[in-house]
């Protein structure tokens, strides 16, 4: 009874002392719970505790972010949705259009977002003209990791292109290694798809492709080349790579059973927590091809209500984006951050090319979203075309059915 | 006055069950076939759009896909555990030694759930890891046993262990049934000196038609119904060649935000169920009118 009187005359001393003195409190909705995205949010939450704030964690493991989605609608169905939830591409837009989302652009503007963004990136994180997302990192897709001990022995460069992909497989294959370590899931189907696309037809075509869906580009015979080259890959994996893991995948490289992997960076966490040094053990590089395919992990802010709520989300999104939490967080993530002022010294090689070329990709226009990583297209859309790419990869479908079955799907997914 | 409480205790008792089923299943089941004609994409709208969503979903490579494995797995599952759970229950129903120690083992893989069952025969069947890896392991280098990740013959490994987990089962309702068959009637016709074989064919299996049709229903809608053992055992892999019905429905609502997709699907799902359990409910209420 008297933690009871307590508190309520706390409260309501809370109350007349009014919205100065409220402690900014958030909600923060993500699913990162393994290990080292644990350790990631924890930065972020130690950070947030020490400005004042009082955080409220809500994670949802399970299914790639599919169990937070569902709770997350009925939050938000329910009226009550949570300060932050960790968003990305086309998903922040459907749910502006939803009518839930808050416009932060004051503390964007009073920060400075736009001068520190490369503006490919930052123009994710607004809704009709105003900022209403703030970004963590920029993970790149396009690389191609290799066991450093295989290729030398067997006298094999760093592909640059894709005929050159081919020779060296072929000569690994010939000498008893599998050339492709690979996981028979859709998701990482489709990010071989993706590469290839951009490898094979460039960024601009890339763009039409997958980004506009242009059916000319979709059932061009460039992208016939496309799949002609994914049946080629698939005579480079092993025949037990269906429904494995994209870790497993990495596993393979590391222990040599393997010689490459196509995969975004998160790879190279794997090959570090198991004490593998880039360029001695592991080398990384862009996948054949120019330009650069980014996947940009960010927290959507919701509309709240409360003085406390709103100032608890003003200064979650400036801290996401503040330099300090920019460099901790993606250390342990394996990706970069997004703003591009902040020192790179401490982050290894690969780290630092990828930032390197998301600067010159940007400048020169060949800076595109990942489709298989939900940056370019929505949910039934990029799906479609992963259930071609797939359906494809895993049997003997023939590249001119498969580029009808893709324009199809797209049509058939609007 | 309490006789007329005795009267309605019952209803009393049962009305907030009623009233709770009339919501949560009839309720929803409205609201899905309301949203399968609506154009929802991330979140439920309800303008009602005519039947888009039916044919986008019968346009869908992937929905065939899933209904022809429905129909593959279904008439496969049902069959073969339906007379492989018939064979075990007669040679059970032998007077045997330790028959209730065989018929537990029998049972148990039932205990389990699909999840266990799915992952257990991913490792047993991954050419990697299980039968191909052992036989060749053996010296028969050139053995392959690939189902798993062949595109053509995937569904089989599901159809297989569906049937090691629930043939065990049936086996039991066959011999529950075996049993309840008249014993006089047997022994009439032992004596009349029928072979056993015909004893079976002519007397106790016609005799047990409701069995076969409670086995039958109960298989019907495991198999319809099967979401654990595709996701598993396959992932709805290679590609999406093992992809069900209620794994299409689970992709568009929860990872593609395709909500009027799935509700369609969902429906179509629910006919199907309905095509079979109507003429069961049907023919169960005019055996009691009868």
């Amino acid at each position: 009874m008297k933690l009871f009187t307590a508190a309520s005359a706390a409260s309501v001393l809370a109350m007349t002392a009014g919205a100065a003195f409220a402690e900014p409190k958030a909600e923060v909705m993500h699913w990162w719970t393994s290990g080292g995205e644990a350790k990631s949010v924890a930065v972020l939450q130690e950070e947030f505790a020490a400005r004042g704030g009082s955080w409220t964690d809500m994670p949802v493991a399970g299914g790639g972010g599919d169990a937070a989605m569902t709770a997350l609608r009925a939050r938000a169905l329910s009226g009550n949705p949570p300060t932050a939830v960790q968003l990305k591409g086309p998903a922040i837009q459907e749910w502006y259009e939803e009518g839930v989302l808050a416009d932060i652009s004051d503390v964007a503007e009073a920060q400075g977002w736009a001068d520190v963004l490369p503006a490919q990136l930052a123009e994710h994180m607004k809704c009709d003209g105003h900022w209403c997302a703030a970004p963590v990192n920029v993970h790149r897709v396009n690389w191609i990791w290799a066991n450093a001990d295989i290729l030398e022995s067997n006298g094999i460069e760093m592909p640059t292109t894709w005929e050159e992909f081919n020779a060296a497989a072929e000569k690994l294959k010939a000498a008893g290694v599998t050339p492709l370590a690979h996981g028979g899931q859709s998701w990482q189907d489709a990010t071989v798809f993706e590469t290839v696309v951009l490898g094979l037809g460039g960024p601009e075509f890339y763009q039409q492709a997958l980004v506009d869906l242009d059916e000319e580009a979709l059932t061009s015979d460039t992208m016939k080349q496309v799949f002609d080259e994914m049946r080629v890959l698939r005579g480079y994996v092993d025949d037990n790579f269906s429904g494995r893991e994209w870790n497993l995948a990495t596993a393979m490289v590391m222990n040599g059973e393997a010689a490459f992997q196509i995969m975004g960076d998160w790879a190279k966490g794997e090959f570090v927590a198991a004490g593998k040094v880039p360029g001695e053990d592991f080398l990384c590089a862009p996948t054949p091809g120019e330009g650069y395919l980014y996947n940009v992990d960010s927290f959507a802010m919701f509309e709240v209500e409360g003085e406390d709520a709103k100032e608890g989300q003003a200064l979650l999104a400036e801290l996401i984006v503040g330099p300090s939490f920019q460099e901790t967080f993606n250390l342990n993530k394996g990706s970069i951050p997004v703003r591009t002022d902040v020192s790179l010294d401490k982050f290894d090689m690969c780290a630092q090319k990828s930032s390197e070329d998301m600067q010159a990709d940007a400048q020169n226009g060949s800076l595109l979203p990942s489709y298989a990583h939900g940056m370019a297209l929505r949910g039934a859309q990029a799906g479609a075309i992963t259930d071609v790419v797939t359906a494809h990869f895993n049997s003997d479908m023939s590249s001119e059915e498969a580029v009808e079955q893709l324009a199809a799907a797209v049509a058939n997914s609007m | 006055m309490s006789d007329w409480l005795g009267r309605q205790i019952p209803k009393i008792l049962l009305a907030p069950t009623f009233l709770a089923v009339l919501v949560f299943v009839y309720g929803f089941i409205a609201w899905t076939a309301w949203i399968s004609f609506t154009r929802s994409r991330l979140m439920p709208q309800y303008e009602i759009d005519g039947v888009i969503q039916y044919e986008r979903l019968f346009a869908a490579p992937r929905w065939d896909t899933a209904m022809n494995n429905l129909y593959v797995f279904g008439t496969l599952f049902i069959v073969i555990a339906m007379v492989l759970g018939l064979a075990l229950a007669i040679l059970l129903d032998q007077h045997i030694r330790a028959e209730g120690a065989l018929r537990t083992i029998y049972l148990y893989p039932m205990a389990l759930s699909m999840i266990v069952t799915g992952t257990a025969w991913k490792w047993i069947l991954n050419p990697g890891l299980g039968i191909e890896a052992m036989v060749r392991g053996w010296g028969f280098e050139s053995f392959s046993f690939g189902w798993l990740v062949d595109p053509d013959k995937a569904i089989y490994t599901i159809v297989l262990a569906a049937i090691w987990q629930s043939s065990g089962f049936v086996m039991a309702l066959f011999l529950a049934g075996l049993r309840s068959v008249d014993g006089e009637i047997i022994k009439a016709a032992q004596v009349d000196g029928i072979p056993t074989w015909r004893i079976y064919t002519a007397i106790i299996i016609p005799s047990m038609a409701p069995i076969f049709l409670s086995a039958f229903i109960v298989l019907a809608h495991l198999a319809i119904k099967s979401f654990d053992l595709v996701i598993a055992l396959t992932g709805g892999g290679p590609g999406y060649a093992t992809d069900l019905p209620a794994t299409y429905m689970y992709a568009m609502a929860f990872s593609r935000g395709d909500l009027g997709q799935a509700a369609s699907s969902a429906m179509i799902m629910m006919s199907v169920v309905f095509a079979i359990v109507v003429p069961y409910l049907y023919s169960e209420l005019r055996a009691k009118h009868d």
